[in-house]
């Protein structure tokens, strides 16, 4: 039987690994894939938590979700278009490189 | 018999100057002349009003009339000042002078400073200065004394430096007011001390505490001893006397009534109106006494060198001032404020007198005068008689008065009373000697007018200067410059009686320099005095001696004789007197030496040299040091602490989130849930 306990534990797996890809990443593309895995690990969690606790409105966990799925996609379209800007300028995507703000 | 004067009209005697100032300011300059017109008829109802107060506080005896209070200052619980008009016998005494003599000054300078580029300047300063002037002896609190103290302080340095193009107006300016400002400084403590000790700034409550022994001994020495400082800066006591003498830089008839008859006998006023608290403090007493007498006698002494008539009547105020403090010091109340009033009128006649004579042969140097007698008949009478009332010659003015504080002197301080004296034997011969340099013998010549009084007929707004000749340092140079053309004293058409603008006030003021000691013949001023002190103060009770009297007569007389004998009849020589007391002649000439003593020592080394440079290394290390400092440090940690911001986002990233998890950790571990 699943319980919440394993949907968090599973959550905060994909979240860890997530993390770990958008801070060691050199490719940007990269970057943005381990945010993605992060916020489907929230996702993950809203969902979980709407499923297994009881409360007045049950669905609210969902359209959480939901919102954050809406929001993801329209980050990784102007995500990625900044890439496509960044590789255009620079002919390179290697966020190492990218570090002109700094003293 | 009137009735008791309202509060309005009090009122009116201080607004009435102020009024006309307004006036004067928004005068079109097309109509720049009304301005001494609006003055004079200003102050004059101010004169008017005055003698109104003079009456209702001599029918109240001298006591303070009862007017209500205002709120002036109020924050919050913290301080609250109330001020009220002070009307008793010593204020309306000091009314009848200041407005009196001031009025009759307004119309001396109009025709005196007549065609000056700076005509309504002039008489809004003059008002301003008599508004001031009034305020300082109108109110009862401590606090508006000295706000008034300083305005006066104000107009004087504005017309001391009234020609500001001529750079000794504009440095006397400077002096006096820098000068005076360290007594104020004295004053200010003061009050502030006895804030503390008695919490109000009401006159008479500090009176009546420093009588009743409310506040202690040492306290109360200590403000006798600061408002003493305030009045040796105003009243020029020995050793804040210098600015006094260079004052005379300003128009003459600014001398006459600021530098003479009433602002420097401000400082005399400020300590008779504390006399309670003097008199509990047996040491400020005699300090004041003390100070006086050096005052009177030194100031005397260098009376008797000076060539220039103006510094010679400046150096009698000091020494007329130092006189009143003298009278002051040994408890001789009454005889100090009846000596204030009559020098008032008699030395505003001398000052006028000097201006007239300064207005025909266009120099204050005496030896390029003489012979005067002449063709100056009016001037040269009014001079006399305001001569022997300084002198003082029975049945003069100055004679009463003089003769009181000697007496008082006598009784209570034999030191004292010999200095006196002296000084009078001195006066009497400076007065002469200048009388007969002026008016007798042979006339020198005078000295060419200004060039400057060209420049103000062809502009009238231009600041330039019509009183010719003015303080030269070395006259002889300054004649032979401005008369280059021609040597000839015939060149120009010869010295004339002034004015009758000038010599209908010469006339007036001889009056009272006649009479005024009558006021005191039926003790009218005493009484009024008296009655202006709290219950319990005690004043010397002033007795006529005849031994006194005698004596008084006898050693001017003798000064009056040495005068004619070396300047008039040249039975002894001057010049070979001067040989002969040659340390002494070059000691007085250059005035003991002190203004170089300040200039030099004071103002250079102490305060230029030791305090500024002590302070430009403070401000340069410490306070720079400190900005600088904290610059530096900055900038160091800065240089430091930068490498944390790599432009990496992923440290930045990685920085974030283990202060998150760290912050967590933390909050957890201290406040488990």
């Amino acid at each position: 039987m699943i319980s919440l306990e394993h949907v968090l534990v599973v959550g905060a797996l994909l979240f860890s690994i997530g993390l770990f890809i958008a801070l060691s990443r050199r490719n940007a593309v990269g970057v943005l894939m381990g945010i993605e895995l992060m916020l489907n690990s929230v996702n993950l969690n809203l969902i979980g938590f709407a499923r297994f606790v009881e409360a007045p409105r049950p669905i609210d966990g969902q359209v959480f979700a939901v919102f954050v799925i809406t929001v993801a996609a329209a980050e990784a379209a102007v995500a990625l278009a900044l890439a496509v800007a960044v590789y255009r300028l620079r002919q390179t995507i290697d966020v190492d490189r990218l570090n002109l703000l700094k003293w | 018999m009137l009735d008791t004067i309202p509060e309005n009209a009090v009122w009116a005697i201080f607004f009435l100057p102020l009024a006309s100032l307004l006036v004067i300011l928004f005068l079109p300059r097309s109509q720049a002349t009304a301005a001494g017109v609006v003055a004079a008829l200003c102050i004059g109802a101010a004169f008017v009003l005055s003698l109104w107060a003079l009456d209702s506080s001599l029918q109240a005896d001298g006591h303070p009339l009862s007017f209500s209070s205002h709120e002036w200052l109020n924050v919050g619980d913290v301080l609250e000042v109330n001020v009220a008009l002070n009307v008793d016998g010593l204020t309306a005494v000091m009314l009848v002078v200041v407005t009196s003599v001031s009025f009759l000054v307004q119309i001396y300078s109009m025709g005196y400073m007549k065609g000056d580029g700076g005509y309504w300047r002039y008489f809004a300063y003059m008002s301003l200065f008599t508004a001031s002037m009034l305020g300082l002896i109108l109110f009862n609190s401590i606090l508006m004394v000295y706000v008034f103290w300083e305005m006066v302080g104000l107009s004087s340095y504005l017309l001391i430096g009234f020609w500001f193009h001529r750079p000794a107006a504009a440095a006397a300016a400077k002096k006096a007011f820098l000068v005076t400002r360290f007594g104020d400084l004295g004053f200010l403590m003061a009050i502030l001390l006895i804030y503390v000790h008695a919490g109000t700034f009401d006159i008479a409550a500090i009176q009546d505490l420093a009588i009743a022994g409310a506040i202690g001994q040492t306290v109360l020495t200590w403000f006798a001893l600061g408002v003493f400082a305030g009045a040796a800066g105003k009243s020029a006591q020995v050793p804040l006397h210098v600015w006094l003498p260079d004052a005379m830089e300003g128009p003459t008839p600014v001398s006459a009534l600021i530098h003479a008859a009433t602002m420097v006998a401000a400082g005399v006023y400020l300590v008779a109106r504390m006399f309670p608290v003097f008199q509990v403090s047996p040491d400020a007493m005699s300090f004041a006494g003390a100070i006086g007498g050096l005052t009177a006698l030194s100031a005397a002494m260098i009376g008797v060198v000076m060539v220039d008539i103006k510094r010679v009547l400046a150096y009698s105020t000091i020494s007329q001032l130092g006189y009143m403090m003298l009278a002051l010091g040994i408890g001789a109340y009454v005889a100090a404020i009846f000596h204030l009033f009559t020098h008032a009128f008699f030395k505003a006649l001398l000052f006028l007198g000097s201006g007239s004579i300064n207005h025909a042969t266009n120099t204050f140097d005496m030896r390029l005068m003489g012979g005067l007698r002449k063709t100056m008949p009016i001037t040269f009478i009014t001079f006399v008689i305001g001569s022997l009332s300084l002198a003082g010659f029975f049945p003069l003015a100055g004679f009463w008065s003089k003769d009181e504080i000697l007496s008082d002197a006598w009784a209570h301080e034999r030191y004292l009373f010999y200095i006196a004296l002296i000084t009078a034997g001195l006066t009497a011969f400076y007065m002469f000697r200048a009388i007969f340099l002026t008016f007798f013998g042979e006339y020198r010549g005078g000295a060419e007018p200004e060039t400057g009084a060209v420049v103000a007929t062809l502009s009238n707004q231009a600041p330039v200067s019509t009183e010719p000749g003015g303080f030269e340092p070395d006259p002889v140079q300054a004649h032979a410059a401005a008369g280059a053309p021609h040597t000839a004293p015939e060149a120009h058409h010869g010295p004339h009686e002034s004015p009758w603008l000038m010599v209908l006030p010469l006339i007036l003021l001889s009056f009272p320099a006649i009479l005024a000691g009558f006021a005191n013949y039926n003790h009218d001023i005493e009484h009024l005095l008296v009655g202006a002190l709290p219950e319990g103060a005690e004043v010397a009770e002033p007795t006529f001696r005849m031994g006194v009297a005698i004596a008084a007569t006898i050693v001017p007389a003798v000064g009056v004789i040495l005068a004619w004998a070396i300047y008039h009849a040249k039975v002894i020589s001057a010049e070979s007197l001067a040989r002969l007391f040659r340390p002494v002649h070059s000691l007085l000439e250059n005035k003991y030496y002190l203004d170089v003593l300040y200039e030099r020592v004071v103002a250079g080394f102490l305060f230029h040299k030791a305090l500024g440079g002590a302070l430009a290394t403070f401000e340069r290390y410490i306070v720079d040091g400190a900005v600088n400092g904290a610059a530096t440090s900055v900038r160091q940690t800065a240089s430091v602490l930068r490498y944390l911001q790599s432009g990496q986002f992923q440290t930045y990233g990685a920085l974030a989130f283990s202060s998150l998890v760290f912050t967590t950790v933390l909050v957890l571990v201290l406040s488990p849930l």
